[in-house]
């Protein structure tokens, strides 16, 4: 086979592309858009200033990394609570099992992504910092 | 001023000295942003941006890149020939720079009253009144084009470790091979213009506005000697003598620092010699439109010229990926050798008859 016609068509295909709109995102400057549907960090639902979860246990059931822990409460209304609410972002596979199981929709799922730390202990997400995510 | 050395006044020395010291100075430019130009324009021919972050679109690239290369650790393996180790970065980068001596690079220009050729080895003889240069410039640049893969085969040997060698080895049989085929192209060449002095040929082309190029007359050549000449240099896609794939990094994989970053330099001031070279003998040197008229035109063309030849350096390198080791020596020994010898046997039958 002619060896030049491959050649000068892949040199016309290396020169279109000279032209074209790059794709790389100069990340820490722009930001990726991220989809409405993407799972990361988690964040606890509030509904009259107070958690949403009744501490149903469904959420550390199904979840296959075994990364929730949470312990029931009692508040003063005699109504069941997380007294205690963490995950361990370290096994945590992001898999949304948590959100789909919730009965009550307490659990959701953000957009946040950046998710690096210093210490062992800084991955671990209590209730407070769960919640704050709004 | 008034010191005269050899008859001649202590100016001229100066201008002299000057002109050799902007042309080096340009090169040794040129060489550091071919770098640059080189990412940037492959990035971008992958759709990518290549480098950004080092100063306005990465224009700091090359300087930081040297900056760290000068601030390693140089590394001399334990095991290795420490002279020839060390020594062998010179042997590639010195006839890498030297090539670039005897290439006009423009016409004579007036300076101080002295008339200037633009060629760094020449001289405007006043009696004579005209330009004598190297009148064997070819072939110093085929000679020092030859010895720069001394330097590629001692550091592969003298890194005293597999890669190397191979790389070595690999890069001494394809330069040797391809030089034969470059040569024989290019005499062709000679053929038509009658002398082997650069000045002289880029003078033969002077004809028809500047557009009286060889390449027009010797199209196949042209193309065999850019071919010959990127495998001679070791570009892509001949380059085989550092193939990432198989020989980790070749000639170069025990070196580190400065060391590192002369053979780097001297890929690129090769390059910028081949491309040099190939618009001096194929596309007119430093000829153009008005070129003559006005004198500081022809630094222009020519920097232009060899520029749009290192893109297209650039261009080959981000489309073609690299030859199979016997598909090179197919090719520079079965096809390049017998087509240059027939392009010498058909010039030779059509200057016989006209």
């Amino acid at each position: 086979m002619n060896p030049i016609t491959p050649i000068i068509n892949g040199l016309s295909i290396t020169l279109k592309h000279l032209f074209m709109k790059p794709v790389t995102l100069q990340y820490p400057d722009e930001r990726p858009k991220v989809a409405a549907r993407f799972r990361g960090l988690h964040a606890l639902n509030v509904s009259h200033n107070k958690a949403k979860c009744v501490a149903c246990y469904l959420c550390p059931t199904v979840c296959p990394a075994k990364c929730i822990t949470v312990e029931a409460g009692e508040d003063d209304n005699h109504d069941k609570y997380a007294a205690k609410y963490e995950i361990d972002m370290l096994r945590c596979i992001f898999c949304g099992y948590c959100v789909e199981a919730c009965p009550v929709d307490a659990i959701r799922m953000t957009g946040e992504f950046e998710l690096a730390n210093y210490h062992r202990k800084d991955f671990i997400y209590n209730k407070e910092r769960l919640l704050e995510k709004k | 001023m008034g010191i005269e050395i050899l008859g001649l006044p202590m100016m001229y020395y100066i201008v002299m000295v000057v002109k050799v010291l902007v042309a080096f100075v340009f090169v040794l430019l040129t060489v550091a942003y071919a770098t640059y130009a080189e990412r940037k324009i492959i990035g971008h021919m992958q759709v990518r941006l290549g480098p950004m972050r080092t100063g306005w679109h990465g224009l700091l690239q090359p300087i930081a890149d040297g900056v760290k290369l000068f601030f390693k650790e140089e590394i001399v393996p334990s095991q290795a020939s420490a002279f020839a180790f060390l020594v062998a970065p010179l042997i590639a980068l010195v006839p890498a720079f030297i090539t670039f001596a005897v290439i006009p690079f423009g016409g004579t220009i007036e300076l101080f009253g002295y008339k200037i050729p633009l060629q760094v080895a020449a001289y405007y003889d006043t009696t004579a009144g005209q330009v004598f240069d190297v009148n064997v410039g070819v072939l110093y640049i085929l000679a020092m084009s030859s010895l720069g893969v001394y330097g590629i085969v001692l550091a592969g040997w003298a890194s005293n470790s597999k890669y190397s060698l191979m790389g070595g080895l690999r890069a001494s049989a394809q330069m040797i091979s391809y030089e034969l085929s470059a040569g024989l192209s290019i005499i062709a060449v000679f053929m038509l213009s009658g002398t082997l002095s650069l000045t002289k040929i880029v003078e033969l082309q002077s004809g028809f506005g500047g557009f009286e190029w060889y390449l027009f007359k010797q199209p196949l050549a042209a193309f065999m000697f850019f071919v010959c000449s990127l495998a001679e240099i070791n570009r892509t896609p001949f380059d085989l003598p550092e193939a990432e794939t198989e020989l980790v990094s070749g000639f170069c994989t025990e070196y580190s620092s400065m060391k590192y970053a002369m053979f780097f330099m001297a890929e690129y001031a090769n390059m910028v010699t081949v491309c040099a070279l190939t618009a001096t003998l194929f596309l007119g040197g430093w000829n153009g439109p008005f070129a003559v008229a006005v004198p500081l035109l022809g630094p222009v063309y020519f920097v232009a010229k060899v520029y749009f030849l290192m893109f297209f350096c650039m261009w080959i390198r981000a489309t073609v990926p690299r030859y199979r080791y016997d598909q090179l020596m197919h090719l520079g020994w079965k096809v390049f050798i017998p087509l240059a010898l027939v392009n010498i046997v058909i010039t030779g039958i059509i200057g016989y008859f006209i």
